[in-house]
């Protein structure tokens, strides 16, 4: 079996971001970037496949400019076997990712793909679930647990009212959750391996995949802030406040 | 113009996220009209007639849709879709799983989490976990939109009288199949539609200590929420987890008890009318956000609270 893992760019989690003065984005220059928080949990489920002798092979795939190279060495790093950068200068819309991803799925003839379930930059949540439907594959949300068995997947979802277990048919298009596993770190060995590895680069014209937005940005702003409110003494003082603020 | 709602209900009866996705639909204009994908449904899409705003409810009944499996339900709303402008749905797990689905087969770039409408083609959406507000303009001829329940004030469901539709689709795409669902017993309100919650950080050091949480939260009427922190920790089972990739909630009034404030976290919470904070540390950014603080030991502090409530 051969999983695709799929890994995005985005400013790193610990960086508070900040809007651009003239409403056109986020500032991304001389911004600290990472793999997606989400994507590392789907790398890291890739490699326990592996290792655990359900899959030969796990390529890691990125979308994005020539910078993502990075994120899919840390992918290398971490013990993916290849990867392929489908390289990009716009802002790719998850519709459009979700049909690149299709057709790299397609030529790699893999059985499996696995993507965090959201990216912390746009917070869509939609990739996983478009390719699995542009693929007319089985689809596998918010995993928490999962195992594979007889051509099949057997899966712990996380949902609104607590956990739901479905059963998906290989090949499938999985989206992982927080609490699926602990991504792993790269050891600095692993790190300098993984700049020998084999790094593909394509666009995504030679897959046929137009890119061009369907959404404009109007404008982007900040949120309006709350004002810090007061420091009460006492926990009486505190209970009138919420008996006042209950109404 | 017509908007179609996807309802999120067990069969029988609708989730209170669905009344705010109507609400987000009657701001678009035109006739809003709820579909009721399920099996054995009646109870629940007569309960979708009676919400103030709905002009008509389709009930596609079929086994293949008992559990909401997306492989299901997706074509169901392909097929519905050629009718109307704009197709809605909460941004529960249920809405998130199906919509998207939906939308890559109209080949249609969705718009997620909407928490404002500008015009028909036009909306603010929450990015970098609600750190900035981005405003969205769609190309695409119908809209497949997922809507921030807390930033809609819900439909009533109580006085509408619209008539009720059978419509014949569905079929089981063979690729998935539901085995169970472990929900969490709770007779506490549900959090996200909760007028009063009360939440737990990695302060509260051990899964037992959430007793005192439960014990307040009684007392108010509340529900019990955590950070993710305290999720991962194993304190509180994961449908608790409030934030950035939980659950969003907006309560009258909300108590974080042990909660550092993390961004993420914020982003789940920052709505809420009133903030309450309680913690040891008088620097955690909880604080700067929070309307009514207490630096306190929790253990003492809390058993005191629910004491003087």
């Amino acid at each position: 079996m051969k999983i695709l893992v799929g890994v995005k760019r985005v400013i790193d989690y610990n960086v508070s971001i900040r809007v651009k003065s003239d409403g056109s984005g986020v500032e991304k220059d001389g911004v600290k970037m990472s793999m997606n928080p989400f994507d590392e949990i789907a790398v890291e489920q890739a490699l326990k496949i592996k290792e655990a002798g359900g899959a030969d092979e796990v390529i890691a795939v990125s979308i994005g400019p020539a910078k993502a190279e990075d994120t899919l060495r840390t992918a290398l790093a971490m013990g993916a076997d290849r990867a392929i950068l489908v390289e990009s200068t716009d802002e790719v819309e998850p519709l459009a990712v979700a049909k690149i991803l299709k057709a790299v799925a397609e030529q790699e003839s893999v059985d499996m793909v696995l993507v965090g379930k959201q990216a912390i930059d746009d917070d869509s949540n939609q990739t996983g679930q478009m390719l699995s439907a542009l693929l007319n594959w089985s689809q596998g949300t918010f995993i928490s647990e999962m195992e594979i068995k007889d051509g099949a997947v057997a899966l712990t979802r996380e949902i609104d009212g607590g956990l739901e277990d479905i059963s998906v048919k290989l090949p499938t298009v999985l989206t992982v959750d927080l609490r699926l596993n602990e991504p792993r770190y790269a050891s600095l060995p692993n790190i300098m391996k993984a700049k020998k590895k084999p790094l593909d680069k394509v666009t995504a014209d030679s897959l046929g995949v137009d890119t061009a937005p369907r959404l404009s940005v109007v404008n982007v702003v900040e949120p309006p802030t709350r004002e810090a409110g007061i420091v009460v003494s006492s926990v009486a003082e505190l209970a009138e406040k919420i008996n006042a603020a209950r109404g | 113009m017509s908007v179609l709602v996807i309802a999120d209900h067990d069969n029988k009866e609708i989730s209170p996220a669905t009344l705010n996705t109507v609400a987000a639909a009657s701001q678009i204009g035109g006739d809003v009209v709820v579909a009721v994908l399920g099996s054995g449904c009646d109870t629940a899409a007569n309960a979708a007639a009676a919400i103030v705003g709905v002009s008509k409810v389709l009930k596609v009944d079929n086994a293949a849709l008992a559990s909401g499996l997306a492989e299901n339900v997706a074509p169901v709303i392909v097929s519905l879709a050629a009718d109307y402008s704009h197709v809605l749905a909460p941004a529960s797990t249920y809405g998130k799983n199906v919509l998207p689905r939906a939308a890559a087969l109209l080949d249609v770039q969705q718009i997620s989490e909407i928490s404002g409408v500008v015009d028909a083609d036009t909306f603010e959406r929450p990015i970098y976990a609600g750190n900035a507000i981005a405003t969205v303009k769609s190309s695409d001829a119908v809209k497949l939109i997922t809507v921030r329940a807390t930033k809609f004030d819900a439909a009533a469901d109580q006085g509408g009288s619209a008539s009720v539709e059978a419509v014949e689709l569905g079929a089981d795409a063979g690729l998935s199949s539901f085995v169970a669902v472990h929900e969490t017993k709770s007779d506490r309100p549900e959090l996200t539609s909760a007028g009063v919650v009360v939440s737990g950080g990695r302060g509260m050091a051990a899964k037992e200590n959430f007793a005192l949480l439960d014990a307040l939260a009684d007392k108010l009427g509340a529900a019990v929420g955590a950070s993710r922190a305290a999720v991962d920790s194993g304190y509180a089972p994961n449908d608790y987890q409030v934030g950035q990739t939980g659950k969003v909630v907006a309560p009258d009034v909300y108590i974080a008890i042990g909660i550092s404030g993390a961004i993420q976290h914020l982003a789940g919470m920052k709505d809420s009318k009133t903030i309450v904070a309680i913690n040891t540390d008088p620097e955690a950014p909880i604080f700067q956000v929070a309307d009514y603080g207490l630096v306190a030991d929790l253990f003492d502090a809390v058993p005191e609270l629910t004491e003087a409530l």
